[in-house]
């Protein structure tokens, strides 16, 4: 394991410890975080706590004033079997905290990214997730984000990500963040995708009080045979508000698309917007949407109360499958 | 109509039932009792109330009848919710299921009584370890769904079962595991009441009450009902109006 401080600073292990802690409330395994046999890296603010590099995987970082630019490469051909760990976060109750990224997956390389961003004490923090990722020839990319943010609200997260799928490659991308308070979210999500790749991108927020979440996932299918999905899966209540942006272009012959929203509202203060936007741009195309937005489905409600749960239980139910 | 039982044998009575939305009356003088660990099927062509008829006696929001009186166990619980309904035993499976995004089966079958999902799923016929783990959710094929549907219900030990259409968009060999699992209920001591359009599976039944246009129209055994329906209900002429002449 290294740092950037050498591995001995007493703050920066303090500090581990405690966005460890914060790793774990958030879904993590914190025992991979030291553990060589895994790709990691730890993030606090400006400061990377640790970083492992495995064979064919290579993870450069810098820090900047208010945040950290992250490189992360994977080799030609390489299969990386393990999860790589990312863990970013921020300890402080405010600031700003800016990630650059870049993902760059060789051809006919595999890997699986599951990454935590924990805000356990944040009551005014910006946090910035600025990605560039390229999934070259033949690869297969996942990317699987959940976030865990205080209950005090007063977090603003944008996490963008623009992609380019190279010919036959695979980018699956999930969006998690369903514990917490959300604050301010907004995603904004655009992809290139080449012949024959495909990326399926999945957003799942539960919004509660004055939580605002915007969401733009857009894929552009390029090449034929390319294929892909824009999927979300919102719950509001109390207060927040949701607004959803599914858009996919099919601009090459034999292309496939379909987006897919569905949010839930309970509560009179809520509101939901979805707008699914499609087109084509070659006869041969083909993209689909469904919208499903409001109440909880009558028939899923009245099955569960039929098998003896208040209404109230079917809800919370009906939810936690729906975000899981 | 006939009035069959004594009343300690009755489970659940149904008197002088009336449902109107809005202006349309939907039922009208219904009067059914089903007798403990007794199959009922309920026949009828499509339109004349037979779902209107289970969501009221499942006290679905909405399906409070004007007129009549729901008695389960001899006590009145024409007022009552679907979830206290289904605390006293009462349950119903839906022609199309729901859809749980996200849910396993194993979770959905664990909602009920404290027992293993993986007996309910062998009762209807189905191998656990295929199918613990999977989502109840448009992943299942209709068949696979209305099993799994079976199988909840089978979970809540109930003693009243409303199945409307179980037969309704499956492949044969899900019907007769269906019927199966409807016998299955008998044995362990449940009622069941079986509303379908097929003459076939209304057969599984004790006993088959014809519903026409609101009303119960016949109540007998399952060879006088089930010919008086393939005879004059199979190719029905008179949508919404019973033929008082064929009636009597």
């Amino acid at each position: 394991m290294k740092t950037d401080s050498g591995g001995e600073n007493t703050e920066y292990k303090n500090e581990f410890k405690a966005i460890a802690e914060a790793y774990k409330k958030a879904g993590g395994d914190e025992k991979v975080l030291l553990d060589t046999g895994y790709g990691t890296l730890v993030i606090n603010e400006n400061k990377v706590l640790g970083k492992n590099e495995i064979d064919g995987l290579r993870i450069d970082s810098k820090s900047t004033e208010n945040g950290v630019n992250v490189k992360v490469s994977v080799d030609d051909g390489t299969k990386i079997e393990k999860p790589v760990h990312l863990c970013f976060g921020m300890l402080p109750k405010e600031g700003k905290q800016v990630i650059n990224s870049e993902f760059f997956i060789g051809k006919n390389a595999k890997v699986n990214f599951l990454a935590h961003c924990s805000f356990p004490n944040a009551e005014h923090i910006e946090h910035v997730m600025d990605s560039k990722v390229h999934v070259g020839e033949n690869a297969e990319m996942s990317y699987k984000e959940t976030h865990y943010h205080s209950e005090n609200g007063g977090i603003h997260v944008h996490p963008t990500l623009r992609g380019k799928i190279e010919r036959g490659g695979r980018l699956l991308e999930e969006f998690r963040l369903t514990k917490g308070s959300v604050g301010m979210l907004n995603i904004d999500y655009e992809i290139e995708l080449d012949e024959k790749s495909s990326c399926d991108l999945l957003t799942k927020i539960y919004g509660k009080r004055d939580d605002n979440i915007e969401v733009r996932e857009s894929l552009h299918l390029n090449g034929p045979y390319a294929a892909g999905t824009a999927k979300s899966r919102i719950v509001l209540v109390d207060n927040a508000f949701g607004n959803v942006l599914g858009e996919i272009t099919g601009n090459a012959p034999h292309t496939r698309g379909h987006v897919d929203c569905h949010e839930i509202v309970q509560g009179e203060g809520a509101k939901a917007i979805s707008t699914p936007k499609i087109s084509v741009e070659h006869p041969l195309a083909r993209v689909t949407h469904e919208a499903a937005i409001g109440r909880i489905n009558k028939k899923e409600l009245e099955t569960l109360m039929a098998r003896g749960l208040t209404e109230e239980k079917a809800i919370d139910f009906i939810v936690k499958g729906l975000l899981r | 109509m006939k009035n069959r039982k004594s009343n300690d044998k009755v489970l659940i009575k149904l008197e002088d039932i009336g449902y109107s939305a809005g202006e349309k009356e939907i039922l009208s003088g219904v009067n059914l009792d089903i007798g403990r660990g007794e199959i009922v099927s309920v026949i009828g062509v499509n339109g004349t109330g037979k779902t209107t008829l289970a969501a009221i006696l499942m006290g679905l929001n909405g399906y409070t009848p004007g007129k009549g009186k729901v008695l389960f166990d001899g006590k009145d619980i024409t007022n009552l919710s679907t979830t206290e309904r289904a605390k006293l035993g009462i349950t119903l499976a839906w022609q199309i299921p729901a859809s749980f995004e996200g849910v396993t089966v194993r979770e959905y079958l664990s909602i009920g009584k404290n027992a293993s999902p993986e007996k309910y799923l062998k009762m209807v016929g189905l191998n656990p370890a295929l199918y613990l783990d999977r989502t109840v959710d448009d992943n299942l094929s209709g068949g696979e769904r209305k099993r799994i549907e079976l199988a909840s219900v089978l979970s809540v030990e109930p003693k009243l079962v409303i199945l409307d259409e179980p037969d309704s968009g499956i492949d044969m060999a899900s019907i007769n595991a269906i019927k199966r699992v409807i016998r299955d209920f008998k044995k362990i001591g449940a009622s069941v009441i079986l509303i379908t359009h097929s003459e076939t599976m209304a057969r599984v039944g004790d006993r088959v009450a014809l519903l026409c246009n609101g009303r119960i129209v016949k109540d007998g055994s399952v060879g006088e009902v089930t010919d008086f329906f393939r005879r004059h209900c199979e190719e029905c002429d008179h949508i919404g109006k019973p033929d008082e002449g064929i009636l009597k």
